[in-house]
């Protein structure tokens, strides 16, 4: 990797009682924190809390799915306060589902995890900084996600048009979202994305200072372990992303209350002007929840092969050029908008080129490995696991890529297939190795490895069988965003949700019980519990860090290899 | 001295996510003149007399198809006169569409409008046009709205539009209150 440590000055166990660890009290430290590693634990529990929830919504909608017709939909409509229901007030609760799902997994699960937590954690940590930039603001980045955290949730119980909640999906398309939605649950569904919005814009604000400016002395650009290169590239595609939605969403904001007309034809506007904003903000969007996935994964591979990574250059410049060329690919979400022969051309082309820099990657990733003396260590598996179905998902988006072809299978579930298989399994994947990687390092305890090795053969298993038939029940032409279907795509519905939904649920239990036993009962662990190929500068720091670190800034040889 | 530093940078990244930000709301004039320049979305064009007057006629015809449409709840009979009809590439002609206030009180309508396929919106011109303005129409009252226009025969030079043989003009007329109206004209799109 891009440093080595063994050279460094230590600080390990024996430290930890210094004067400078003073912790603040218990209100102190955890509701007015400035201390990176504990907002990044902030981060962390509330992605696993919020996670939680959006993946007992997606168990509703799986026992909804299993079988053709109408079953449990009405009850969940009176539990979020709907009196005798209607059919369309029924329905209108699955798209109160998908939506909450949605938005919930992706900007209070994956992006909390990947950029807040494990971000905010090691940022600082790999780069020799005793803490982010700017620690307040990195304080009002997470209670402002928390906020819209709130917001969403509070938009699930209020009047949303048809029925209870805001049933936009979400993307939160104009006309439905306007017009189309009356009731105050959309507002509060646009207002969480506006608090998440600017707390995520604050964090990128932060990571970028931070890493341009408090680099440890001696680390260069290019010597940043790729973990931070990745969470760089992430900043700037949240920096120059976000606003383009708030935008976007203020305009959406004013159309439904102040009577603006900028996306209702009625007064000159174009709803596919959302669209195309909602897309120039959406497709960065993917990598931003993927990138720091990438990261982790480069730094797991390369510690359990034993190996410096290969192509170091070669992964840092991929990820950059994924950020750059993924701002210029967004209306391959808009194939069936009526887009010309032209356009399509261009971004059928533009989007397969991002396949080049990912399979650079993942390329490399195997070289790593290859040659190397593995050590199938849990993050190494999940790691493996995240390699092999995020792959998956990338070539199916080959195939979505293609204009004409996407034409068929847009809004079919080819397409729920894929992008659960880049994000449920590709980022999330990523996240769980991350999670048993740096986990002992966190909390100071180690984790069962065995619970963690079952924990990923049950989630292995479970994800494949929910979301590999979808691609055939797609290819069939069933229609993603619809409760109902018919009988002839039964089959492969019940063994998604009798199968696959409920092994993966038993390993979401394995999972917490791992975390309790190593919480209660786990091995004290060590700086650096996974030996000397674990080489960046987090590994020369005692488990858990102390409360401030780095008080002597280390100093990163010339010589260092990459 | 380093917290100058943090700060010039977190400054200049700040600006960079304003610069964003005011991309996103000047996405929509700029989105607006992209659609009248480039016919973007099948955007039709607006000409003058002057510059309609160089144009010249071929014999090669193109059959443009009427399609006429109104707001849900808009109390207005909305229709063209007649269905179809067969033009000549440059040459002009005119179209009578319809209307008929079915209330008993005074409507204020604005049509919106493009045309399908959407490639040959750049070469749809129109010289005249009940859409360029506001129409007002008396309780029960019914009027003739002429469309002038023509269809520009550089489209035979577009590959992908030269081969079309039928364009549909279509109209959806939308009721506006009286507050809205001068700010639609300065929004208005195209021609």
């Amino acid at each position: 990797m891009a440093t080595t440590a063994d050279h460094l000055q230590a600080h390990d166990d024996g430290h930890a009682h210094h004067d400078h660890d003073h912790k603040p009290g218990f209100f102190a430290r955890w509701f007015m924190s400035t201390n990176h590693k504990d907002i990044g634990t902030l981060y962390l529990i509330f992605a696993v809390f919020a996670g939680v929830i959006g993946g007992a919504i997606s168990g509703l909608m799986r026992l909804e799915l299993a079988h053709p017709g109408i079953q449990y939909l009405g009850k969940i409509a009176t539990f979020f306060g709907a009196v005798n229901p209607t059919f369309d007030q029924t329905l209108h609760t699955w798209n109160a589902l998908i939506s909450a799902h949605g938005l919930i997994m992706v900007f209070f699960m994956v992006m909390p995890a990947m950029i807040g937590g494990f971000g905010n954690w090691f940022v600082p940590l790999m780069i020799g900084a005793p803490d982010m930039a700017f620690p307040r603001m990195n304080n009002i980045s997470f209670w402002l996600t928390f906020a819209g955290f709130c917001s969403l949730m509070a938009s699930a119980f209020l009047p949303g048009g048809t029925g209870i909640g805001a049933g936009t999906g979400w993307t939160v398309y104009a006309p439905l979202s306007t017009s189309g939605s009356p009731g105050p649950s959309v507002d509060f569904a646009i207002f969480a994305l506006h608090l998440a919005g600017a707390g995520s814009i604050m964090g990128a604000i932060n990571f970028i200072t931070t890493i341009f400016n408090m680099r440890a002395p001696g680390m260069t650009l290019h010597k940043m372990p790729l973990f931070v290169w990745s969470e760089l590239v992430t900043a700037f595609l949240l920096l120059l992303s976000l606003p383009v939605l708030a935008a976007a969403i203020t305009m959406l904001i004013t159309d439904r209350n102040f009577g603006t007309t900028f996306f209702d034809q009625a007064g000159g506007g174009d709803p596919v002007l959302y669209q195309h904003l909602f897309w120039f903000f959406g497709h960065p969007e993917v990598y931003i929840m993927i990138l720091p996935g990438f990261g982790m994964v480069s730094q797991i591979v390369s510690t359990f092969s034993k190996k410096p990574v290969f192509g170091y250059l070669g992964m840092a410049y991929a990820m950059v050029a994924i950020g750059v060329v993924g701002f210029v690919v967004w209306a391959h979400h808009m194939y069936t908008t009526g887009l010309s022969v032209n356009t399509k051309m261009y971004f059928t082309a533009a989007t397969m080129v991002i396949a080049v820099p990912t399979g650079i990657k993942i390329f490399s990733w195997i070289a790593t490995m290859w040659g190397g003396s593995l050590e199938f260590k849990s993050p190494l598996v999940w790691a493996m696991g995240m390699i092999f179905l995020f792959t998956v998902g990338g070539v199916t988006g080959v195939v979505l890529s293609n204009g004409g072809v996407d034409d068929v299978l847009h809004d079919t579930y080819y397409v729920v297939a894929h992008f659960h298989y880049v994000l449920s399994m590709g980022a999330v994947f990523s996240i769980f190795a991350g999670f048993y990687y740096w986990f002992p390092k966190m909390s100071g305890r180690m984790h069962s490895e065995f619970l963690a090795h079952v924990h990923f053969w049950l989630t292995f298993i479970g994800v494949n069988i929910i979301f590999f038939p979808q691609h055939f029940l797609g290819l069939q032409g069933m229609p993603r965003r619809i409760p109902d279907y018919t009988p002839a795509y039964e089959k492969w519905n019940a063994l998604s949700t009798e199968w696959g939904y409920s092994i993966v649920g038993v390993g979401v239990i394995v999972f917490f019980l791992n975390i309790g036993w190593s919480l209660v009962a786990g091995k004290k662990a060590e700086g650096n519990y996974w030996g000397p190929h674990a080489n960046t500068l987090e590994w020369t720091l005692s488990s858990p860090p102390p409360f401030h670190q780095y008080e002597t800034l280390p100093v990163i040889d010339d010589k260092a290899h990459h | 001295m380093a917290d100058n530093r943090n700060r010039n940078v977190g400054l200049t990244a700040l600006a960079g996510a304003l610069f964003m930000l005011g991309l996103g709301f000047a996405s929509v004039p700029l989105y607006r003149m992209f659609c009248e320049a480039t016919g973007f979305g099948g955007t039709t064009q607006r000409v003058g007399e002057a510059q309609a007057a160089t144009i010249r006629a071929l014999d090669k015809t193109v059959s443009i198809r009427f399609d006429a449409n109104i707001e849900r709840g808009m109390a207005w009979q909305f229709r063209p006169e007649s269905n179809r009809d067969k033009v000549q590439l440059g040459g002009r002609h005119m179209a009578i569409f319809l209307a008929k206030n079915l209330s008993d009180k005074p409507l204020t309508g604005r049509a919106s409008f493009n045309v399908e396929p959407e490639q040959t919106g750049r070469y749809f011109n129109k010289i005249q046009c009940f859409c360029f303005t506001e129409q007002t129409l008396q309780p029960g009252q019914e009027v003739r709205m002429p469309v002038i226009y023509f269809v520009d025969p550089k489209m035979l030079n577009d590959p992908d539009a030269r081969d079309v043989e039928e364009i549909t003009l279509s109209y959806t007329f939308h009721p506006i209150a009286d507050q809205a109206s001068k700010a639609l004209d300065r929004t208005r799109v195209g021609g």
